[in-house]
């Protein structure tokens, strides 16, 4: 069955990186739904936030082919874990005056900021998981969705729970 | 502390990693290099192409055992190299490929002769490395040395800058490399093997199926025990060609699109597979769903990515083919094994009756058949010559006319499938093996791919000897269009095809040919006594086919046997 995964890859900080596994799943048909990447609190490792999609045996070779990439240190897949998971989404919505109020509310549930005003728009800052992202879009789509930038997931295991 | 050039650390760095011949081509970026290896003791093959460097490296490394080394220029010497890292990738054989690469100030300009070789290469090679620090050189060597002969082995590509070859810096020998991201498992899990032995105990009806990794970590004697001490018979992918004798009667022969009958057959009613280093490729599997339908499937293999990917198997083991199958002999040894009898009586019965009633044949009359010229030419050198072939029907005529009974005996280019390759591996493994009668089985076409090498032969004088089974077309895809498109030769009929003794009486070379199916031996015979490079140029049947043949997609049990 084929299902949404998020994968948490360490790699070396080193120029290329990158592109061996951009490559990989190019090269051998692999989907990528989205990809975060950026430095660690250890200088020479980044993380690379991965989403991307398949049946079980696509996503057991997805691991291992990107664990033989020699620049690869550590590849976790979150889905099935307890874990957190944040996107950061920027929204140009048109704003007439007269859904202006409106618009405010809905940016006010989700707990976002509007970061722009204009005579016509919002520019709203949002973030959270998926299901939260794709939320907010359904309700503010009808005002009319100027542009999108998504920064795509990133994610973490949560710590084990203390025993109750 | 003495400085060292660029230049210097490298050929310093072989030395070290036991380096004592390079194949390679020279050019602007790398004159720095070249100067310099003029005044070391090692060894340089000139090539006459590129391309031919990387095979060549490729058929000593695959003779000796060693890591192969290849120097050439940025640019068009780079972009030459791909088809052969490309083919070294495939059937996973240690090599170290070094390009020049333009200045690093002039890198991403467009300059002369640039090209983004660690780009193009990504995808083709184990690692590659582009150098922007004479610092991090000799890491870097010894780092890429290390990366293509552990684990799984395959092709390490290094991009020198030419400012790189000329900076001067401190040289220190660096320590041994420790990668946190590349520790490939050596040792397998034991619970994994005892399943292994407890399925061994079960099997009525067990069979190994060996491949490349076998030769690769050289673990023949290790699996000539598990098959001889427990009876199991074996079959072999292509690349597994000589981990197991050729001539042991436990041997079924190769499995496959062109294996044998009685190799497929075994395949298809098994009740347990003991798969070693094979990576269970669409060559050999035809339809996965009906491959080994009765079968347990055991697979040892240090490269997990290869287990799980194409079928799915009951017992998987990660490590090395030698380690493991050492392992699993001793713990057989110690086991109990209750009933287990190493006999199989029924089921070798079973096995030896499909080798009586259809074994592999051909009819021999008025034109010479290629089938023939391999069974003599195996006769002549007593099994015992290196076998290099191009790709086609004359790759898989020598898979199944010639017997192989060791590793490092049988190069030829597996995965990829690259026509042009046997020549300049011949050229390779010759360099490697001075000593053994090396042999390059070719077809018409392939041979024209890479005769260029001719003179590399004769310049070192190199006593290589291709045999060119020659039936005038590109026959492997002439035999598909005869058997599946309706006999339209469409492109594989050479309209012209040079004469070929008097081809390698150009090269200095020299040239017999044979017509008729009784001047063959005469011809193998002297050819193989001539201490130089020698054509013999076979005139073959020309609408021969090799069979049997499993169409692609089929599964491997419905053979076409004529």
């Amino acid at each position: 069955m084929t299902k949404k995964h998020i994968l948490s890859i360490l790699v070396d900080n080193e120029p290329g990186v990158l592109s061996r596994i951009a490559g990989l799943f190019s090269g051998r048909g692999y989907n990528i739904e989205s990809l975060c990447v950026a430095e660690t609190n250890e200088p020479l490792v980044s993380r690379i936030t991965m989403v991307t999609k398949g049946d079980t045996a696509i996503l057991e070779q997805i691991k291992k082919q990107v664990n033989k990439i020699i620049n690869v240190i550590k590849v976790a897949d979150l889905t099935d874990q307890d874990f957190v998971e944040r996107e950061l989404v920027l929204l140009k919505v048109s704003a007439k005056p007269e859904n202006r109020a409106e618009i405010l509310r809905i940016t006010d549930i989700f707990r976002g900021q509007i970061v722009d005003v204009g005579q016509e728009h919002f520019t709203i800052n949002i973030t959270g998981d998926a299901e939260k992202i794709t939320a907010i879009l359904t309700l503010l789509k009808p005002f009319g969705i100027r542009e999108i930038a998504r920064t795509g997931s990133i994610a973490m295991f949560r710590e084990n729970k203390p025993k109750s | 502390m003495s400085k060292l050039t660029g230049a210097q650390i490298l050929l310093r760095m072989l030395k070290e990693e036991g380096v004592d011949t390079i194949f390679g081509y020279p050019g602007g970026v790398v004159l720095d290099i070249y100067d310099e290896l003029a005044r070391t003791d090692l060894k340089h093959i000139l090539v006459r192409h590129e391309q031919g460097a990387v095979h060549a490296t490729d058929g000593y490394a695959r003779a000796t055992g060693k890591v192969g080394v290849c120097l050439v220029t940025s640019g068009p010497g780079a972009t030459n190299t791909v088809t052969g890292i490309a083919t070294a990738n495939m059937d996973s054989i240690p090599i170290v490929v070094i390009t020049g690469q333009v200045p690093t100030k002039l890198i991403g300009n467009d300059a002369f002769q640039e090209v983004d070789i660690v780009g193009i290469t990504r995808p083709c090679t184990k690692h590659n490395y582009l150098v922007k620090d004479v610092k991090n050189l000799a890491k870097t060597i010894k780092e890429a040395f290390h990366i293509a002969r552990s684990g799984r082995p395959g092709p390490v590509l290094i991009d020198l800058p030419k400012d790189i070859s000329i900076a001067k810096t401190s040289f220190k020998l660096p320590d041994d490399i420790e990668l946190r991201s590349y520790n490939p498992t050596y040792v397998p899990n034991r619970k994994q093997l005892q399943k292994v032995v407890d399925l061994i105990k079960k099997a009525k009806k067990p069979l190994i199926f060996s491949g490349g990794g076998v030769n690769l970590s050289r673990a023949h004697q290790e699996l000539t025990e598990l098959a001889q001490k427990n009876k199991i018979p074996v079959t072999s992918t292509l690349m597994g060609l000589g981990g197991f004798s050729g001539m042991d009667p436990l041997w079924l022969g190769m499995l496959g699109m062109h294996g044998t009958y009685r190799a497929n057959m075994s395949v298809s009613e098994c009740d347990l597979m003991i798969a070693v280093g094979v990576r269970f490729d669409d060559r050999v599997t035809g339809k996965t769903d009906e491959f080994a339908p009765y079968a347990k499937i055991v697979q040892i293999d240090i490269d997990p990515t290869s287990i799980q990917k194409n079928i799915q198997v009951q017992v998987p083991v990660v490590g090395d083919c030698k380690i493991s199958l050492e392992l699993l002999n001793q713990m057989i040894a110690q086991e109990d094994m209750g009933k287990f009898k190493p006999e199989h009586k029924q089921w070798l019965d079973r096995i030896d009756n499909w080798r009586k009633t259809t074994p592999l044949a051909y009819d021999q009359k008025d034109v010479i058949k290629p089938q023939y010229v391999i069974e003599k030419l195996f006769e002549l050198t007593k099994g015992e010559a290196i076998i290099t072939t191009e790709v086609g029907q004359n790759q898989m005529w020598a898979a199944q006319y010639y017997h192989f009974t060791e590793p490092g005996r049988f190069i030829s280019s597996g995965g990829l499938g690259t026509m042009g390759f046997g020549l300049p591996a011949a050229v390779g493994a010759q360099v490697g093996a001075p000593d053994k009668i090396v042999v390059d089985i070719a077809g018409d076409g392939s041979i024209q791919m890479n005769i260029q090498e001719m003179a590399t032969a004769v310049q070192y004088n190199l006593p290589v000897k291709v045999v060119i089974l020659n039936n005038g077309f590109l026959g492997m895809v002439r035999q598909w269009q005869q058997l599946f498109y309706n006999r339209c030769y469409s492109s594989t009929k050479f309209q012209h095809t040079p004469d070929f003794v008097k081809l390698a009486e150009a090269y200095g070379a020299v040239g017999l040919r044979a017509t008729k199916p009784e001047e063959v031996e005469k011809v193998l015979k002297e050819g193989l006594a001539c201490n130089k490079a020698v054509i013999m140029d076979f005139v073959v049947e020309p609408e021969e086919c090799v069979y049997p043949m499993v169409p692609a997609g089929a599964p491997i049990s419905k053979m076409l046997l004529v």
